[in-house]
């Protein structure tokens, strides 16, 4: 188990290394850098003056370990556009989203799972059928405007909750259900699948001939096993979730990450955009490294 | 006697609609009587599984039983509750299946298991359990319990696997047994030792054992009781005495006919005839890199090996799963790439040959694989795919199809057959058409791995017969591998014996099975079931009316 895991880890460690060099890359991908940040009526000779100033006319290797040092540190300079320390920045865009992504993740998973479970139950049954209807909607409405009558409904009629804002925590229950309910598909279908073919297997048949009760059958034996692939799934959806909620941040006027990566790139925002394709690529590379390791555990052939 | 724990009166089992019977099974009667061993006989699709399922009350839900009593220790458990029944099973009758390979959740440790029967029906506390778990594995014989007891399934072989399975059936000390097929998947020595297992608990459990089987051989060697069914009817029954010395029903003296005999029904001398394929110190070796703390190793699939066929020989080749055998004919094809060796047909060199060459020279050499479903593309018909062969080395598609024809014909199928896709052919049928397609292109040795194995022993028997046919019409080599020594008695002039990636033995067919020199021969020679039972001659036996 121990081995698995630190293979995994050393494997996480290399894909952040190299994610690291692209996202640096990315000043040198839109052009002198030194040229951008002069403006369009500079001389030669401020182009130089900046050049010396930011270090661009260091060799590409020392520019590079010196803005990983200070990356490490969690220092990626300061924001052109918004004038304040891109860390500060994003550390308080993030808090929203990460928000936002755990509580998204967490109604995928919640009405994802039991209700493929229920459908897997009784294939081709009434549940079945309502379980797949209700996942056929969920892909096909585009999120804003699932959002958008959300908001008409309780925000606007009912009054129960506000249609935007991050104050107190019923400006997140809207934005919640809009991006779950977008992952909940494919989790339920993936849940539905993995358990109908579990329940066929033979060591389900093993199961009931020793007489285990038909409960324990279903969650000690066949969730268990049915549910691998949904847990990298998830990890994969919910790295999807911090990158791109962006839409369903716009609709509340969230101000999360999304919204800020979107920001940065209409303003040509060089630190803030790597500081933000690094930390969204970590954050891919640690949910995936996390769902490695619950998936070790559930399933002890993976650790060998 | 004592009265049968299991009474099974007038049962029908009813197929959904639209299957080739009304019935998976009809009518049937048996009774099992404690201490006793009643094997039930019959080819696939004759209901003897259904009839075990329907017993511990687990059958699909698309089957029902629409008529019948099963009585089981006086209480009829087709009126019984599932919950009821959930109590039943496991504690007072508990059943071992067919694929143990499969029968185990991956996820959980064999010990835990195990105790779940425990825990199911007892409330036996913990370390009780354990200590009970614990004594089981050392019962079924099985090394080390503890270290067994937290082992996952997949760090087990199958014949571990399935003494797990037998473990965690014989837990409660169930007064009846059901085991469907349990040693089918086994190689023959672990076969034994499971076999020598029931006769012993017959003996001290006092257990009633209801053994479903296609294999006389194991019929032979552990019934006291025989029922044969076919088609879903109970056809005879009687003591295992009666039945396989004197069978009475057609179908089984059928079946009984077609036990492949211990002896060659015909060698042939081949010493003087030209050598068509020379094997010289074949031998695979898999490297397996280092790891994190784990140094690289060499792991031998293939010792050299090598060895002769010569023209219209059939050289058995026999041998446990992970003796080697397969290796041997797939580095032999270069399926993959040997490490070393020559294998010369007509004097050139399969081994050390260019890709690009290889594909003329595979064509000498065809093969007949053991799974006559997978081996076919269920969306062609059977005529596109017999002609590819040859239309690929250049032959005209006319003349391909001409060829064909004659091949259907000489694998007894009718012309039509080539219009017809895989499915509407039984498994039988399959295997005789893989056979054509191999001798599309005119092959001068045809290789057969594991060509019977997966069929019911009439359609072997068949299959066999026309296999050494061809084999003398048209002047073929055959290399048979098998792990099934009767089948290679039967069909080989010569044999190879294979342990561990190396020939242990060589020689004609009748010195190594009457006067084994090599331990491991000796071994699986003294493994095979059914020794103490000659197949009787069917033909002296009184007409059936009698």
């Amino acid at each position: 188990m121990l081995r698995y895991l630190l293979g995994r880890l050393g494997m996480a460690a290399l894909v952040a290394l190299t994610v690291s060099v692209i996202s640096f890359g990315l000043i040198y991908m839109a052009g002198d850098p030194a040229v951008a940040l002069a403006g369009e009526n500079a001389t030669p000779e401020i182009i130089a003056q900046i050049r010396a100033q930011h270090g661009y006319d260091r060799p590409i290797a020392v520019q590079y370990l010196d803005w990983l040092a200070h990356a490490l540190r969690g220092d990626f300079g300061v924001s052109p556009y918004f004038k304040i320390e891109v860390a500060t920045l994003i550390a308080d865009r993030l808090r929203i989203t990460m928000t936002l992504g755990v509580l998204g993740i967490s109604f995928a998973l919640l009405v994802g799972v039991p209700m493929g479970v229920l459908a897997a139950m009784r294939p081709n049954s009434m549940i079945d059928r309502a379980a797949l209807f209700i996942a056929v909607v969920g892909q096909a409405i585009p999120s804003f405007w699932f959002g958008l009558i959300l908001i008409v409904l309780f925000a606007v009629n009912l009054g129960w909750l506000p249609a935007s804002g991050a104050d107190s925590w019923k400006g997140f229950v809207l934005p919640t259900i809009v991006l779950g309910y977008y992952a909940t598909p494919a989790i339920m279908r993936l849940t539905r699948t993995g358990m109908i073919e579990v329940l066929g297997s033979d060591y389900i048949r093993t199961a009931r001939a020793k007489g285990v009760p038909p409960r324990k059958i279903l969650f000690k034996h066949a969730l268990r096993n049915a549910v691998i692939p949904v847990v990298s799934l998830a990890a994969v959806q919910m790295g999807f979730m911090l990158g791109g909620s962006i839409v369903t941040e716009s609709v509340f006027a969230l101000h999360g990450a999304g919204y800020l990566a979107w920001q940065s790139i209409s303003r040509n925002d060089l630190p803030t955009m790597q500081a933000l394709i690094l930390i969204f690529s970590l954050f891919y590379i640690i949910f995936t490294f996390l769902a490695d390791a619950l998936n070790a555990w559930l399933d002890p052939r993976l650790r060998d | 006697m004592a009265a049968p724990i299991l009474s099974i009166t007038d049962l029908t089992v009813d197929l959904p609609r639209g299957g080739d019977r009304p019935h998976a099974v009809e009518g049937l009667s048996l009774e099992v009587a404690p201490g006793e061993i009643v094997c039930i006989v019959g080819e696939s699709g004759s209901g003897k599984s259904i009839t075990s399922f329907a017993t511990m009350s687990l059958l699909p839900r698309s089957l029902k039983v629409s008529s019948g009593r099963i009585l089981f220790e006086g209480r009829d458990i087709l009126t019984l509750s599932e919950s009821e029944h959930a109590k039943l099973r496991g504690h007072r009758m508990a059943m071992i299946f067919q694929e143990p390979m499969t029968a185990l959740n991956p996820c959980y440790t064999v010990g835990d298991q195990i105790e779940e029967v425990f825990l199911s029906h007892t409330d036996m506390p913990k370390a009780e359990r354990k200590a009970k778990t614990i004594a089981l594995l050392e019962e079924v014989r099985m090394p080390d319990p503890p270290r067994i007891h937290a082992s996952y399934p997949h760090q087990l072989s199958g014949g571990q696997r399935q003494r797990i399975v037998i473990a965690m059936a014989l837990a409660l000390n169930p007064s009846l047994l059901i085991a469907d097929e349990p040693t089918t998947a086994l190689d023959v020595t672990t076969q034994a030792q499971i076999l020598a297992m029931f006769r012993d608990l017959r003996k001290t459990r006092g257990a009633g054992i209801m053994l479903v089987t296609h294999d006389f051989d194991v019929v032979a060697e552990v019934a006291d009781k025989v029922v044969v069914m076919q088609k879903g009817r109970v056809v005879e029954q009687g003591t295992a005495e009666e039945v396989l010395n004197r069978p009475r029903h057609p179908y089984t003296r059928q079946l009984i006919d077609a036990v492949p005999r211990r002896q060659a029904e015909v060698t042939q001398d081949v010493s003087g005839r030209p050598v068509v394929l020379r094997v010289e110190g074949l031998e695979k070796i898999y490297r397996v890199p280092a790891s994190f703390g784990r140094a690289a190793r060499e792991v031998a699939a293939l010792k050299p090996a090598s060895f002769e066929l010569r023209e219209g020989e059939t050289l058995g080749i026999v041998g446990e799963s992970g003796s080697g055998k397969t290796t041997l004919v797939r580095a032999m094809l270069r399926l993959i790439d040997p490490s070393g060796g020559q294998v010369f047909v007509d004097g050139r060199d399969i081994a050390s040959a260019q890709r690009s060459s290889l594909r003329s020279l595979r064509r000498d050499i065809q093969i007949v694989f053991q799974d006559p479903y997978g081996s076919l593309n269920p969306r062609r018909t059977i005529g596109d795919q017999l002609v590819e062969g040859p239309v690929n080395f250049g032959m005209s598609r006319s003349e391909a199809m001409k060829r064909a024809r004659e091949l259907v014909r000489i694998v007894r199928l009718e012309e039509e057959a080539l219009s017809r896709y895989p499915n509407q052919f039984s498994g039988g049928q399959r295997q005789r058409l893989c056979i054509a397609r191999a001798l599309m292109v005119e092959p001068k040795i045809l290789v057969a791995d594991e060509a019977v194995s997966a069929l019911d022993v009439s359609v072997q028997k068949e299959v066999l017969r026309l296999l050494a046919e061809i084999r003398d019409r048209m002047g073929l080599s055959m290399l048979f591998i098998t792990h099934d020594l009767r089948v290679a008695a039967q069909v080989s002039d010569h044999v190879i014996v294979m342990s561990k990636g190396e020939i242990v033995e060589r020689g004609p067919i009748a010195q190594v099975f009457n006067d084994p020199q090599h331990a491991y021969t000796r071994q699986l020679l003294a493994a095979m079931p059914g020794q103490g039972w000659e197949v009787p001659d069917i033909s002296t036996l009184p007409p059936v009316s009698a």
